[in-house]
């Protein structure tokens, strides 16, 4: 199964050109709805405000260089990475979720575009990292809907509960599990079941995709850009207005603060993870 | 001074949701972001602000507490033990920054464990006197302690 190109059998029923149409306008819909979302919540016009506000209480400024190197470190961390999240589990699920995502949608563009038929067969590569995939986002996306999302973990909500904030989610999900049913059921010779699922398949794809302007979807632009700017704040010294965590052993700070070595000594201790020591699950 | 979440800095980690003693810290349904659902009920006791692992949630001072639009902003170091503060006034030129240990030894180590204390007499159980006293206030040592047995004065205003 995970060795098929699922999309070449299709061409019996579907012109290639009608595939490759339904991906070119998924990508218009996802480029216009990204668009449409950074109009409707002035995204855009909010980070060159807040970076503008940024700017007149910074410290030092940042030149073009240092400017580049917190880019890379932002790519590194933030969006290779996922780094910004202080939670392991859900910095695992999310990397497992994205690389999934990321592989499905690649692998799906390289099929249908450039082996669409089995006159032209894909490499085996291509539909078993098509496969894996589908599979790494179900597992990641699975674990999160499951056990990890806020509203199941912190507000104590049953799992069933639906909220538009799961628009995004729920149409990835059923994508990439619809997908693998529709292959199985293609590879095991079921043609009537896996029209089924393929035509699921297409309808959540399509909810996905056309959702955009509704859904997070498009976090995974503006994630990045938040990121930077966080970044870019810690750079300037503006810092978003939080305060200096000063070294308690330095001798200036124990004179401008003398309850620091009054009550925690000369030379205080690391005390350790505090309320960082226990998952918040106390619902 | 209600608490309030800066949307582009939280990632919806649920922090805030769980410590909340007043139940008013909760996830949007349409972006899973926290929001403050009450701000009416808030007791403003910062635990929110405070757990938040990305300082997304900022408190919004009242007018006698600094000028309107300022900023006051919190950051708790678990591992360093301290808590610093910093108020920002609207025109810039007021920036003060505090700095103060929230505790003196490291974290749940040196829990007491009262369940191991042996059972009171029955002398004990008639008396006034509360678990552990004199001991806890110190009578044992003379009398309560006090500022002038300590050689303390108490000064006027505030200061630091």
């Amino acid at each position: 199964m995970i060795t098929y190109n699922p999309f070449s059998e299709l061409t019996a029923v579907i012109p290639v050109y009608a595939m490759q149409a339904y991906v070119v306008l998924m990508a218009l819909m996802v480029v216009g709805g990204t668009l449409l979302d950074v109009i409707h919540k002035k995204s855009a016009q909010y980070f060159f405000e807040n970076s503008e506000k940024a700017k007149k209480s910074a410290k030092r400024t940042v030149g073009g260089g240092e400017k580049a190197s917190i880019a890379l470190q932002t790519i590194a961390n933030e969006v290779l990475t996922s780094g910004e999240f202080s939670d392991q589990r859900r910095r695992m699920s999310h990397l497992f979720t994205m690389y999934g995502f990321i592989l499905f949608v690649v692998t799906t563009a390289v099929m249908i575009f450039a082996y669409p038929t089995s006159a032209t067969p894909a490499p085996v590569i291509i539909p078993v990292l098509w496969h894996l995939g589908a599979l790494m986002l179900c597992f990641g996306g699975y674990w999160f809907w499951f056990f990890i999302r806020v509203d199941v973990s912190a507000e104590g909500h049953p799992w069933y509960r639906l909220a538009q904030a799961d628009i995004f989610i729920v149409s990835l999900l059923a994508t990439a599990t619809f997908a693998l049913i529709w292959s199985l059921l293609q590879s095991l010779g079921a043609s009537g079941l896996s029209m089924l699922f393929f035509v699921l398949f297409i309808v959540s794809s399509t909810t996905l995709f056309s959702t955009v302007l509704w859904s997070k979807f498009a976090h995974m632009f503006f994630k990045p850009a938040a990121a930077y700017q966080k970044r870019m704040t810690k750079a300037d010294g503006s810092q978003e207005n939080l305060p200096d965590l000063p070294e308690l052993t330095d001798p200036a700070v124990k004179e401008r603060y003398p309850d620091i070595p009054e009550y925690m000594g000369d030379n205080p201790p690391n005390m350790g993870l505090g309320i960082n020591r226990e998952a918040p699950h106390h619902y | 001074m209600p608490t309030f979440v800066y949307m582009t800095r939280c990632d919806g980690c649920g922090w805030c949701v769980d410590i909340c003693p007043s139940d008013i810290m909760h996830i949007d349904t349409t972006t899973r972001r926290a929001y403050n659902l009450e701000p009416s009920m808030c007791w403003e006791c910062y635990s929110c602000v405070k757990a938040c692992p990305h300082n997304a949630i900022d408190a919004r001072g009242y007018a006698d507490f600094a000028p309107l639009g300022h900023s006051v902003r919190v950051d708790r170091d678990e591992e360093k033990g301290v808590i610093a503060w910093r108020i920002k006034f609207r025109n810039g030129k007021q920036d003060m920054n505090l700095l103060a240990p929230i505790t003196t030894k490291p974290w749940g180590k040196h829990i007491p464990k009262l369940a191991d204390a042996p059972a009171p007499s029955q002398d004990m159980r008639d008396s006034q006197l509360l678990f552990n006293e004199p001991k806890y206030i110190r009578l044992d040592d003379g009398d309560i302690h006090t500022l002038e047995s300590n050689g303390l004065t108490m000064k006027a205003g505030v200061y630091y």
